[in-house]
């Protein structure tokens, strides 16, 4: 990020090299490798067979390493299908979050209403509310709608559905405060002339407003994705059948159901952070600038 | 490219559009006339079905959680719920042993996240500021933490603190009967091992969020600051601190929410048994456990949105200000 950017701030000269800048090196080398050893420790314990380690301790020389604990924990545990719930949920959300999110913020970003600033301080200060304290008028609250037919349970309660709607509620307050100051900063002779002409506010907003928006979105797609994805609380709790649950929370239910030894849970716990890894190295641009576009305004 | 979005955003609110009164920059009351009817229903639908959505399940459920405060309730049948004013939280306060070990557990949690991880990540971000080589691979190790989830960031320490097979029980022989240091479940450590894994994460965080708030530091600042002699400490003191207040407000902000938050890591580790009760955990226990205790869950979960205003309403009210003004 910083070599990438750099370009854009005054030149830098590099520095020749001094003896402070080697010592930087090995501080934040060892560093580094300090924050990535427990993730490695997990990935040492995961390929190696639960007879060996027990026999031999953790702390050893391997004698055989195999991926087979991946292979194992990824059929026993059925995990296809707890990566697919949490698809179900995920797409969805992240979808029907960023469509509501950026209608609200064009609301209040593009128009001089007087209930614009209620507006927004209403879903910046909804989405800054801990979890816990929503929960439980919630639960009571999913418990009582019913869907017959619509959902697997009938109910919002132990419905993908459920969580769909939580997470765009919740997280629709960060979007909205993001994205409406994103449009502040589009310049208004585009949806000026353009209402001018005659356009509709719906044109305003999908063809002109949206489209020049779309760095923005993409950086909230990426975070969000991946807020949704490690997603445990609303999960835990507003889910009851294992079957329907998304695959962290899954994961929390099987290393007491299925995995008898640690090295399996390692295998386990490493598949679920597969997929988040993956986005983070793809759009690993997108992720930072969309955990700092809310953070840099204050 | 990330400075884009992120250099574009402060400046959204101060810098005032070509052209527009002061005050008056939205589209004016004179295009207003412009839209018509349908134009007003249009947008009329646009903001309505967000807000609806929003303010039923987050504003409804927490102004609920306020009322049923103070009533007693087990969740079966509306008739059952009865009003008993403040019994819930006399309760809690002077019957429930977990309440006052839980609030001081949160404190701990923040005043460690904001004394170990948030200066160490502001060094990290300090140093990676400087254009050092490998700053990507450095950068991408601390960071890599804040991407996982922290239900897997709780398994993979189970991992590391596991009495009997755990890597630092087995590093220091403490990992045979009789020898054993129990971090999972000795009451005395158990919360300061699930800090070291918090913190393990926050660092992370807390680094992008400085890093950003050091890209957005004007350079002719650190070039004043060369010039005038200032050594590499002084110039971080007295010109470039300073200039990251924004980021420090919003470092506070995220730290408090993220302490009053706590709950996956503690959930998977011991199911915030003995030593690491939290008040989220409180909270949850008294709906998904066996007693469902509805109006006691939401006293705390009350006392949890009390401590979490202190912080959200002074930010609040300075954020909107700036935007009022702007």
């Amino acid at each position: 990020m910083s070599t990438a950017t750099a370009p854009v701030n005054a030149p830098r000269r590099r520095p020749p090299v001094r003896p402070a800048r080697v010592l930087l090196h090995i501080v934040l080398g060892s560093m580094a490798l300090a924050w990535l050893a427990p993730l490695l420790w997990a990935v040492y314990a995961a390929l190696r067979p639960y007879a060996e380690t027990s026999e031999k301790g953790y702390v050893s020389l391997p004698d055989t390493l195999s991926p087979d604990n991946f292979t194992d924990a990824f059929t026993q545990s059925d995990m296809t299908h707890y990566f697919g719930n949490t698809l179900l949920i995920a797409v969805p959300a992240v979808l029907l979050t960023l469509f509501l999110s950026s209608m609200v913020a064009f609301y209040v970003a593009r128009f001089d209403f007087r209930v614009n600033l209620a507006l927004l301080l209403v879903f910046t200060a909804g989405n800054l509310l801990p979890q816990q304290v929503l929960i439980t008028p919630l639960y009571r609250l999913y418990l009582l709608v019913d869907l017959p037919g619509i959902t697997m349970s009938g109910k919002l309660y132990d419905s993908a559905l459920g969580l769909v709607l939580i997470h765009v509620a919740f997280q629709s307050g960060f979007c909205a405060f993001v994205l409406s100051n994103y449009m502040r900063s589009l310049p208004h002779e585009l949806t000026e002339a353009a209402l001018v002409d005659g356009a509709s506010v719906w044109r305003l907003y999908w063809q002109i407003t949206l489209p020049l928006c779309r760095p923005a979105m993409a950086a909230l797609a990426t975070l969000l994705s991946i807020w949704i994805y490690n997603d445990f609380f609303w999960a835990l709790v507003l889910i009851s059948t294992g079957e329907n649950m998304p695959i962290t929370s899954a994961l929390n239910n099987l290393s007491g159901q299925y995995f008898t030894d640690p090295n399996l849970v390692a295998a386990g716990a490493l598949l679920t952070a597969i997929p988040t890894l993956i986005v983070y190295f793809l759009l690993q641009r997108q992720f930072v600038s969309g955990l700092t576009l809310g953070a840099n305004k204050g | 490219m990330t400075t884009d979005i992120t250099e574009e955003i402060p400046e959204a609110g101060t810098v005032p559009p070509p052209g527009g009164a002061p005050g008056r920059r939205k589209v004016p009351s004179g295009h207003r006339r412009l839209l018509t009817r349908r134009d007003r229903l249009t947008l009329g639908l646009m903001a309505g079905l967000p807000t609806v959505l929003h303010i039923a399940l987050v504003w409804v459920t927490a102004l609920a959680s306020i009322a049923l405060a103070f009533t007693t309730w087990d969740g079966i049948g509306f008739d059952a719920i009865r009003w008993v004013g403040l019994q819930n939280f006399r309760e809690l306060f002077e019957q429930n042993p977990q309440f006052w070990p839980a609030v001081r557990h949160n404190v701990v949690w923040f005043a460690v996240l904001i004394v170990i991880p948030t200066p160490l990540g502001l060094f990290l971000a300090v140093q990676l500021d400087k254009r050092i080589r490998f700053s990507r691979v450095y950068q991408t190790a601390f960071f890599l933490p804040v991407v996982l989830s922290m239900a897997v960031i709780g398994f993979v320490w189970q991992l590391v603190y596991n009495p009997d097979t755990g890597l630092i029980n087995s590093v220091i022989g403490a990992n045979e009967p009789g020898k054993y240091i129990d971090w999972i479940g000795d009451p005395d450590l158990n919360l300061w091992a699930v800090l070291i894994a918090a913190s393990w994460r926050h660092t992370g965080y807390m680094m992008i969020l400085y890093l950003a708030g050091l890209k957005s530091v004007d350079p002719s600042l650190r070039e004043a600051a060369a010039l005038d002699g200032a050594g590499e400490w002084q110039a971080f003191r007295n010109v470039i601190f300073p200039t990251l207040r924004p980021t420090n407000t919003i470092v506070l902000v995220v730290t408090v929410i993220e302490a009053l938050r706590a709950f996956d890591l503690v959930f998977v580790f011991n199911g915030g048994a003995e030593g690491t009760e939290l008040l989220s955990i409180l909270v949850t226990s008294n709906i998904i456990g066996e007693s469902s205790r509805i109006g006691y869950g939401s006293a705390i979960a009350v006392v949890l949105l009390l401590i979490s205003l202190v912080v959200i309403v002074p930010y609040l009210v300075s954020t909107f200000r700036k935007e009022r003004r702007a």
